[in-house]
């Protein structure tokens, strides 16, 4: 019996799993979204070097043909949106859960003008954001998943009107991860060494530098598809070819 | 300290309520002081109270940054009266208000004793060993190596002045968040080889939303602490100590 009694009396485990959970699958997404930008921004190369890194991801040297498989962009999709809410659901913990509280936080984060608080709350309001413009994006893409390329990606966000939400997207990814990566490194002490506090400093210096970079890249990536979508406009739904299958197709078609 | 800050008169705008007095409603009052050299707000506030206004509550005991009683938000951020010097403004204009998350006795006067004696009580700080009913007096104590030593000497140093209390958003919204200054009581006992609590014992105590998993890594008691203890470092410490009980 008294064992019995010692584990009911016991703490529940779940508070360890859900911040463990919390970190890693925050790691996770923001591992992926630099991936990700970084992919994208193939475009800054030309539309070429886009297309052949498309053709790469869908698999296309295992079929040595025109498609590959897209997907595995329906895959990756459903498994990052999975933990995208399995992220957001227990993040959501951490919100402020009442004007009161909010309250107070506003007015902390005016007396105190506290750094680190303050990108907190970056980081929530950025979070809030991503609930729905992230979920939109990610199921648009893994419902179609062939739809990715220098012309198909340009058109959605000119002709399909994505661009105002990738534009917000963008700025709320970059931050959001970046200041998420150094929280997650000063909240577990993982490079903490012999100098936790030079440590932390240059960690917010990293973190500065990649949110900076990201963005930079980013926006140079965004501006390259919105001009190609606005060429794009009148064909909007063609698909790009390179100039090499170009001439393959053509000669097809007359023969 | 330099000449050009001598002479100057300092303005200090400080809230004056006192909850016990029927109709009194919180208000800033300003008042001037001259400034002398080395001049902390501790000397300042003393000043203001012998020279304009009698009633003005705040707390002092040390003048020297032990005592952790005249731990005061000094434009904002929260610091001891007593190692504050007034040259550290520059535009001369300090703002002193009470800590909040703490009972108000009145003015720049909290109660910070009651809250500090329920966060010891919760942690249980003391050491814990069932056998220290069978100790023998006789023999020497068993030795204790000095970098252990050193390193709970270094979290003993905390003065329990309530600033990182104060400095966390995360304690002012949820009340029953224990605090950087509960998370080193904790870290100490826990490097004590004394004290014989196991880790799961610690999370009986820290191992929940209130305690070292509510911790969202602010980081206000890091950047706030008169004492520059390692609030960051010590509270990763318990969150690894403790995710890994199973």
């Amino acid at each position: 019996m008294k064992n019995f009694f010692d584990a009911a009396d016991k703490k529940s485990r779940k508070p360890a799993r859900l911040d463990l959970i919390q970190s890693l699958s925050g790691l996770v997404l923001a591992l992926f979204m630099w991936t990700h930008l970084l992919l994208v921004s193939s475009i800054l190369l030309g539309k070429k070097a886009m297309y052949t890194l498309t053709g790469i991801m869908e698999g296309k040297f295992l079929t040595g043909g025109d498609h590959g498989f897209p997907i595995i962009v329906t895959i990756i999709g459903i498994g990052i949106f999975s933990i995208f809410i399995l992220h957001a659901g227990i993040a959501l913990r951490k919100f402020p859960i009442s004007w009161r509280q909010h309250k107070i936080l506003r007015d902390q984060m005016k007396t105190m003008k506290h750094g680190d608080t303050n990108l907190w709350y970056t980081q929530f309001l950025t979070g809030f954001i991503m609930f729905f413009l992230g979920s939109v994006h990610i199921y648009i893409l893994t419902t179609h998943p062939a739809e990715i390329g220098p012309y198909a990606s340009a058109d959605r966000f000119v002709s399909d009107w994505l661009w105002p939400l990738y534009f917000i997207l963008l700025f709320a990814v970059e931050l959001h991860a970046t200041i998420g990566m150094y929280r997650l490194a000063v909240k577990w002490g993982i490079f903490d060494g012999k100098n936790p506090r030079a440590t932390r400093k240059r960690l917010k210096m990293a973190k500065n530098t990649l949110t900076v970079f990201f963005l930079v890249i980013g926006l140079a990536s965004f501006a390259a598809y919105m001009k190609i979508g606005l060429e794009h406009r009148d064909r909007a739904g063609e698909r790009y070819h390179p100039p090499s299958e170009q001439a393959e197709l053509s000669r097809g078609e007359h023969q | 300290m330099s000449n050009d800050e001598q002479g100057r008169t300092l303005k200090f705008h400080i809230l004056k309520y006192d909850p016990q007095l029927e109709g009194d409603e919180p208000r800033m009052v300003t008042f001037e002081v001259d400034e002398a050299p080395g001049m902390t707000i501790f000397i300042a506030l003393n000043e203001i109270r012998e020279k304009h206004d009698r009633s003005l509550q705040f707390d002092f005991v040390c003048r020297a940054g032990i005592c952790g009683s005249c731990g005061m938000l000094i434009n904002g951020k929260p610091d001891l009266a007593c190692r504050t010097l007034t040259s550290r403004f520059p535009r001369g204009e300090i703002t002193l208000l009470p800590l909040p998350a703490f009972e108000l006795i009145g003015d720049l006067s909290v109660n910070t004793g009651e809250f500090m004696r329920s966060m010891s009580e919760r942690v249980e700080g003391w050491i814990h060993d069932q056998e220290q009913e069978s100790v023998d007096l006789t023999r020497i104590e068993e030795r204790m190596d000095p970098d252990l030593a050193d390193e709970i000497y270094e979290l003993d140093r905390c003065i329990e002045c309530g600033c990182c209390i104060s400095a966390c958003a995360t304690k002012r919204m949820r009340d029953d968040f224990l605090g950087a200054v509960g998370f080193i009581k904790v870290a100490r006992f826990a490097l004590d080889t004394r004290d014989k609590r196991t880790d799961e014992d610690w999370y009986e105590i820290i191992g929940n939303d209130d305690g070292v998993f509510g911790c969202m890594t602010l980081l206000g008691c890091e950047d706030n602490c008169p004492k520059d203890l390692p609030h960051q470092h010590k509270i990763a410490y318990l969150r690894r100590r403790m995710v890994k009980v199973t």
